[in-house]
């Protein structure tokens, strides 16, 4: 007996409400359903699910020959179903779901860029991914815009981008980048402050917009795993096994056991290798050299296991549409069941070190609060949702092989600060340690790829992985040939980049820094 | 504080001789940097990374270079917060091209003589994105690059190899 579908009872409550919604069989989309849905409805399918409390979790369109299709995918206590609707290409207009769901805001403004179609009552009319490289009125994802555009000799700086300004005596402004003071990705932040206090600050985000959705048509699918483990080098496990899910479920191929359990080591090695990295950095944001060493180091020793094991420091290309690259060798596995052990008890002491310092408590507890309204309202994921009240991992909640076999713990905070969102990062940390004995003491036997088979063409597949960030959501259809015609990778950090501009408010420009090294939004895996 | 020292004593040194690895022509190339590093740049090489639109895969490895194992610094090389004060670009690509006029500004903005260095992939060819309407593929397509470090990403070692042998080739130059 399974739990009541929260599916049907919603889309009963459409149909009673007025709405001509029509779920279709879908396979290469599950576990999540298709539901066609007429243009004339899509507001008020917005607005009815927010009231029936579904989570907004990614929107993207696609060029058809008269038409174009716009998707919105929702899921609700790890039900998920894809909203499709299509819009005539020459009068391609729609309502907005950004009133009921601020999330959809930047996502919407990214399908205006790239495919041409009015979210007619948008509350924002700004470009948001275009900056000059394309012209307004030229859509890179339209079928007839050739991947090699029509770019400047020489594209120019962005300019007349209306930033929001406070008025105010002793109200001043601090633009941020797009080249950063460290080693991190560019992007620009426009913050209005009044002596240390920041009023407010807005993001320009896609300076590293690199057309990837673009660039990927016409791959096979093994070119699509490789770019698709670019999409965001630290999340590169987790963006290639999405990918090849979707593409995957979308050919019907079935991943042999031996594979999907060595997926799932590299995932949790990822996961580790990154929250270890990052609680070091925000360390090193409050200028506690120690913790940043400490944990610098910890990192480095990771990295080195995962190189032996796989071949590469971050386990690019791993991967594979089928199954893996390589195989773990035996003589591997008690080296690695040892390190995540020892690793445990030297984080444990780190923490307890780290814990009884007051000037780091000062620092990260109250420091850069979001709030669980907010969360929730912006959709947020991973351990920033976590940390503010969103109990939601895909892996538990709508598990795939083979997490389906394996228990999750999934840490939960209220608080939404800085500290909070350190705590769930080493609670995660150690959830993956688990993980990773509970795998080890089972390796499964048998061959670590299959083979490949054409994908028929027009056939789609949706992957929804748990990354280190949160949920990746990647859709994919083939074309003739078993050739890429739509690749959409959605990041978490699509979620958490809008939380940056909330939770900052209030908070002194100097903890900027902290409050964003907490969140670590993925540059390049927001602008693609 | 008692137990951060007792946690620094217990814990010794970590930081290599680079390398431990096995690769025998690297056995000095820590002591070659800093031996370089000293005749040409006064003992200081300043690097100013420009993150010109990678995945990022790059960066992690860049920043590898200041962990403990490594630690860049004690060959007198530092990374720097302004194209100002830097003797050396460390780019990564592909230049996107939403980057491009913030590449050439950067590089402007580096006093002469200076150095570049484009890294990864991406930087050298343009990596799996190669130059499209968002791209322009490799560095050299943007600003002049004197040097590759090719690697997707590269790893901290190849890094530490490909800026000793930028600066031996400098001296070597007329
Ligand atoms: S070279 Fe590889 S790691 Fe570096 S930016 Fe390119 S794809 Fe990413």
């Amino acid at each position: 007996m399974t739990a009541p579908d929260p599916l049907s009872g919603f889309l009963d409550r459409l149909s009673a409400a007025g709405l001509h919604v029509e779920a279709q069989q879908a396979p290469g989309l599950a576990p999540a359903r298709l539901v066609i849905v007429p243009a004339a409805d899509w507001g008020r399918l917005g607005r009815e699910a927010k009231v029936a409390a579904w989570r907004w979790a990614a929107g993207w369109g696609e060029d058809g020959d008269d038409t174009i299709g716009v998707n919105a995918c929702f899921e609700k206590a790890g039900t998920y179903f894809v909203a499709r609707t299509l819009v005539p290409r020459a009068t391609p207009v729609l309502a907005s779901h950004s009133a009921a769901y601020p999330g959809a805001d930047r996502p919407e403004r990214h399908i205006r860029d790239l495919l041409g179609v009015t979210f007619s009552d948008h509350p924002d009319p700004r470009r948001w991914t275009r900056h000059h490289a394309w012209q307004q009125g030229e859509y890179p994802l339209r079928r007839d815009f050739p991947a090699a555009g029509q770019p400047p000799a020489q594209t120019p700086a962005d300019y007349q981008y209306n930033f929001l300004l406070a008025q105010g005596s002793g109200v001043y402004e601090i633009p941020v980048g797009p080249v950063h003071a460290g080693i991190i990705e560019p992007g620009h932040f426009r913050f209005q402050a009044v002596g240390e206090t920041v009023l407010k600050l807005e993001e320009r985000l896609a300076y590293t917009h690199k057309g990837i959705e673009k660039i990927a048509e016409g791959r096979d699918a093994e070119g699509l795993a490789r770019l698709a483990g670019r999409v965001s080098g630290d999340s590169t496990v987790a963006h290639a096994w999405a990918a090849c899910m979707a593409m995957e479920k979308a050919a019907c191929v079935d991943v042999p056991p031996r594979a999907l359990w060595l997926r799932a080591l590299m995932c949790e090695r990822e996961r580790v290798a990154n929250h270890v990295g990052d609680v070091g950095a925000i360390l090193n944001d409050i200028a506690f050299a120690f913790g940043f060493h400490q944990f610098a180091r910890l990192r480095e020793e990771w990295q080195r296991v995962s190189h032996e094991a796989f071949g590469h420091r971050l386990m690019m290309d791993c991967i594979v549409p089928g199954g893996v690259a390589t195989d773990l060798e035996s003589r591997c596995m008690a080296p690695m069941l040892e390190q995540a052990d020892a690793l445990r008890q030297q984080i444990g002491k780190l923490m307890l070190i780290i814990n009884d310092l007051p000037s780091v408590a000062d620092r990260l507890r109250d420091t850069g609060v979001l709030s669980p309204e907010y969360a929730s309202a912006l959709g947020c994921l991973g351990y920033v949702g976590r940390a503010s009240g969103m109990d939601f991992d895909v892996r538990r909640d709508a598990p795939y092989p083979p997490y389906d076999g394996l228990t999750v713990k999934v840490p939960l905070n209220h608080f939404g600060d800085v500290n909070a969102r350190v705590r769930i990062r080493i609670e995660e940390i150690s959830a993956s340690f688990d993980l990773i004995r509970a795998l080890l003491a089972e390796p499964p036997g048998g061959p670590i790829r299959a083979d490949w088979k054409e994908a028929s063409a027009g056939s789609e597949g949706l992957g929804l992985v748990e990354g280190w960030r949160g949920e990746i959501l990647s859709c994919v259809r083939f074309g003739a040939g078993g050739k890429i015609a739509r690749f959409f990778p959605r990041d978490p950090s699509w979620t958490t980049w809008p939380a940056i501009e909330l939770l900052i408010h209030g908070n002194i420009v100097p903890d900027f820094p902290v409050c964003n090294k907490s969140v670590n939004g993925s540059y390049s895996g927001q602008d693609l | 504080m008692l137990r951060i020292l007792g946690k620094i004593q217990r814990l010794g040194i970590v930081t290599e001789i680079v390398p431990a690895s096995s690769e025998a022509a690297l056995v000095d190339i820590g002591e070659q940097l800093k031996a370089r590093v000293g005749e040409q740049f006064a003992g200081s090489l300043a690097i100013r990374q420009v993150d010109a639109g990678s995945c990022n895969g790059c960066e992690l490895e860049i920043h590898a270079l200041n962990n403990p194992y490594y630690s860049i610094e004690r060959y007198g090389v530092h990374f720097v917060a302004s194209p100002r004060h830097a003797d050396l670009l460390l780019v990564t690509g592909p230049v996107s091209r939403h980057m491009e006029e913030a590449l050439r500004r950067t590089y402007e903005a580096t006093p002469e003589p200076r150095l570049v260095i484009a890294v990864g992939e991406c930087g050298a060819n343009g990596g799996e994105f190669g130059v499209s309407y968002a791209a322009c593929g490799a560095v050299a397509n943007v600003i002049p690059v004197d040097a590759v470090i090719r690697g997707c990403p590269p790893t901290p070692l190849a890094l530490m190899r490909g800026i000793l042998e930028v600066i031996a080739k400098r001296s070597s130059d007329p």
